[in-house]
């Protein structure tokens, strides 16, 4: 049996997973309509390839991805693409963002798909599958996994599985983990021969059994070194971080990659997707999504990506003191800014909040330094003092303190007595950092572009000035010289060169009046007397005219 | 009696070749005040300080000349860095500064440009690009939504935008929630 570590702090709220575990996972009805954002991954947002009126297939490609991190969106359905504008989308700001909206037509035809052996084929073309799937980390970070895939300077030893699912509410990669073991160790098995990994290890939360048998029935059947490890129940086990610390006993510090370290970490639902795109070549177009909270029918789905929020929550009986939905967990999860958001690979839960459930958290009272926040803080750092900076805006010394290992997991906040919103204060402290080092960027650049500018105008006029004086000094020697010839009355004859070329020439009309001479006139034998007398007439005629003329063309001359 | 004074006079010469060689040595190019100055200035390069661009402004500041208070780009936190930096009290914008604006870039209505290359020859950071009697563009990433270009334009086709907030440069707000009285 493996031996297991421990990582920092980690805290027990209750699970609420069993509400939404009791049915296997339904297939929602096809909506009305479908809202599909276009930047739904980490990175640069896809390019539009299709317009209002386009009618596309199930699996088309309708985003490509733009250069570098990025990834692509496809059609989640076939239909009529009906609009491409701006929309409101999943992101806590409730600011829109540019969606296609498609209106199915039904028939939920797919575009010609064709799998691949990757087995027969190079990393670089299963990489390029993957970008053109859409295939991005489904754990809730979507950072594209053609990216992770990429072998680097690094050896890989060790492929994690992240099955921990350590949120409180969200069962999707337990059901996927009991439902469809084998496709999800099928795409290990892709990922660890793209990684030339040695092992897989895959770390399921002990809150979980049913996965972890399924899991380890289907791990048996692979020719691949799976281990399937029970990691015990603490939140935030499911960490990229805190998983990895657990199974490996390898600490992955601040700046360092887990892969420089010889891991790398995926969550189980993106492998399952890895292995759809691979074997099949189906795009990401749907996702699993645990429905819970306030509504009569907790359970799973397989949803398009793109239905709307209050469609899925309908399906599942939303329940009517219903008054706001959470993405994701209530510990990290996103507070929606309407029901009429879509569904986005991101969204791994939705939780249908009501006061009832999630009572309004009391006011906050002063932090009175007790450290509870510091004991559970799974990154090891001083939550107390990072509060203390956020909020007087010394985020320098924020920065000091680490304030970029915070994972935002919420363990603070969760175990705080004074109730403060601690997360809140981080993640205002980390985007006001990120914003003054884009304009730091941009003042850097405008500075080097202003001082550029300011020497070219200098060397401009510098240039202006020494032309000005040299072509000054170019009159006053020009004068200098014509003084100096007026002054010397002999000047020198005709030079040697002008004197060849004019004898050149004069040879070549010498050369051409011989040609000329020799040339006799035809049809002059058989002429009558009279004839010849006029021709002589005539050529007489023509010396004369010759010898005035040469005599008038010399007499200017003398 | 002798030798004492020979050490001395021999710490003194030594010394003194030391300081002389490390001033020459050691000499600092300009002053690096004016380089810290000018790193907390936002470069819009606008003028609105009075003097031609930022390091003129950092230079002047340096010198004793200017006051800190007199860069409407830089707000008040720029106001309370150079406090900072300078150990210096605050000090609120003058009456005859600018008010802070929010950051805005400049367009040009390409339908009225008129191709005059005025605002080309006004922008401090080559933003404009252009040719006589040819439609003039800004590039936007460049701008630094110093207005410069605005006035020299002869038929008005420049307008200042500002930035609108987007998903890309959306900003998390200040935790800030409402007191509700106890129940």
């Amino acid at each position: 049996m493996t031996t297991l570590f421990k990582f920092h702090g980690g805290v027990h709220p209750p699970t609420h997973k069993a509400e939404s575990t009791r049915t296997p996972i339904a297939r929602m009805p096809m909506p009305a309509k479908l809202v599909i954002p276009f930047h739904q991954h980490v990175g640069n947002i896809a390019k539009p390839l299709v317009q209002a009126g386009d009618h596309v297939l199930k699996g088309q490609l309708i985003g490509l991805p733009e250069d570098g991190i990025s990834s692509a969106i496809h059609a989640s359905t076939s239909g009529t693409i009906t609009e491409i504008g701006m929309q409101v989308v999943a992101h806590a700001s409730g600011l829109p963002d540019l969606c296609a909206t498609l209106v199915p037509d039904g028939k939920d035809e797919w575009i010609t798909r064709s799998g691949m052996d990757f087995r027969e084929s190079k990393n670089a073309d299963v990489r390029q599958v993957l970008r053109l799937a859409g295939v991005v980390g489904l754990g809730g970070a979507v950072f594209p996994s053609d990216l992770k895939l990429r072998p680097g300077k690094h050896k890989v030893n060790t492929l994690i599985l992240n099955g921990a699912e350590c949120e409180p509410y969200i069962t999707c990669d337990d059901m996927l983990m009991r439902e469809r073991a084998d496709e999800i160790i099928k795409g290990a098995e892709i990922m660890r021969w793209a990684l030339e990994a040695d092992e897989i290890l895959v770390g399921i939360e002990d809150n979980k059994p049913e996965a972890i048998a399924a899991m380890r029935l289907a791990a048996q059947a692979s020719s691949d070194n799976i281990s399937i490890v029970a990691v015990p129940t603490l939140y935030p086990g499911g960490g990229a971080k805190q998983l990895i610390r657990v199974l490996t006993g390898i600490e992955v510090a601040a700046g360092v990659r887990s892969t420089d370290k010889g891991v790398q970490c995926f969550n189980v639902a993106t492998a399952q997707t890895i292995y759809r795109a691979v074997r099949f070549g189906e795009p990401l177009v749907s996702r699993i999504v645990t429905v819970t909270g306030n509504v009569s029918n907790a359970q799973n789905l397989e949803v398009l990506i793109g239905t709307p929020v209050s469609d899925v929550v309908a399906y599942a009986g939303v329940l009517p003191d219903t008054d706001s939905y959470i993405m994701g967990g209530p510990m990290m999860g996103l507070p929606l800014p309407a029901a009429s958001v879509s569904i986005v690979k991101a969204a791994n839960c939705i939780i249908a909040s009501s006061p009832k459930l999630f009572p309004p958290a009391p006011p906050a009272m002063p932090c009175i330094r007790c450290t509870r926040c510091a004991e559970v803080c799974p990154a090891e750092l001083q939550p107390q003092d990072l509060y203390w900076f956020a909020k007087a805006r010394e985020f320098g010394k924020a920065q000091e303190f680490s304030l970029f290992d915070c994972i935002e997991c919420g363990a603070c906040s969760y175990v705080c007595p004074s109730h403060i919103p601690l997360v809140q204060y981080y993640r205002f402290a980390k985007s006001e950092i990120w914003a003054r080092e884009t304009e730091k960027t941009a003042a850097d650049a405008a500075r080097v572009r202003f001082e550029f500018r300011e020497q070219r105008i200098e060397r401009e006029k510098q240039e202006k000035a020494e032309k000005l004086a040299a072509r000054e000094k170019a009159a006053a020697e020009a004068k200098l010289a014509a003084a100096k010839i007026a002054s010397a009355p002999a000047a020198t004859p005709v030079s040697a060169p002008v004197d060849e070329t004019q004898a050149k020439i004069q040879a070549a009309i010498e050369h051409a009046r011989q040609q000329a001479a020799a040339i006799k006139p035809k049809n002059t034998e058989q002429l009558t007397p009279q004839q010849q007398a006029e021709i002589a007439d005539i050529e007489a005629r023509r010396a004369r005219i010759h010898e005035l003329a040469s005599t008038e063309a010399e007499s200017p001359k003398e | 009696m002798l030798s004492a004074l020979l050490v001395m006079s021999g710490i003194a010469i030594l010394l003194g070749a030391v300081l002389g060689f490390a001033a020459i040595k050691f000499r600092v190019e300009g002053n690096p005040l004016v380089d810290k100055i000018d790193a907390i200035l936002p470069q819009t390069q606008c003028g609105q300080c009075s003097y031609p661009g930022c390091k003129p402004y950092a230079t002047a500041i340096a010198a004793g000349e200017a006051d800190i208070n007199r860069c409407p780009p830089g707000g008040e936190e720029g106001i309370q860095k150079l406090a900072d930096l300078l150990g210096v009290e605050f000090k609120p914008f003058g009456a005859d500064t600018n008010a802070p604006k929010p950051k805005s870039v400049a367009l040009i209505d390409e339908n009225t440009c008129i191709g005059c290359t005025l605002c080309i020859q006004a922008c401090p950071v080559d933003a404009i690009v252009g040719a006589a009697k040819q439609m003039h563009t800004i590039i936007t990433a460049e701008c630094t939504g110093c207005e410069l270009c605005v006035a020299p334009c002869p038929v008005d086709c420049i307008s200042m935008v500002v930035i609108e907030e987007k998903i890309t440069n959306w900003k998390w707000k200040y935790p800030i929630y409402a007191l509700t009285p106890a129940q």
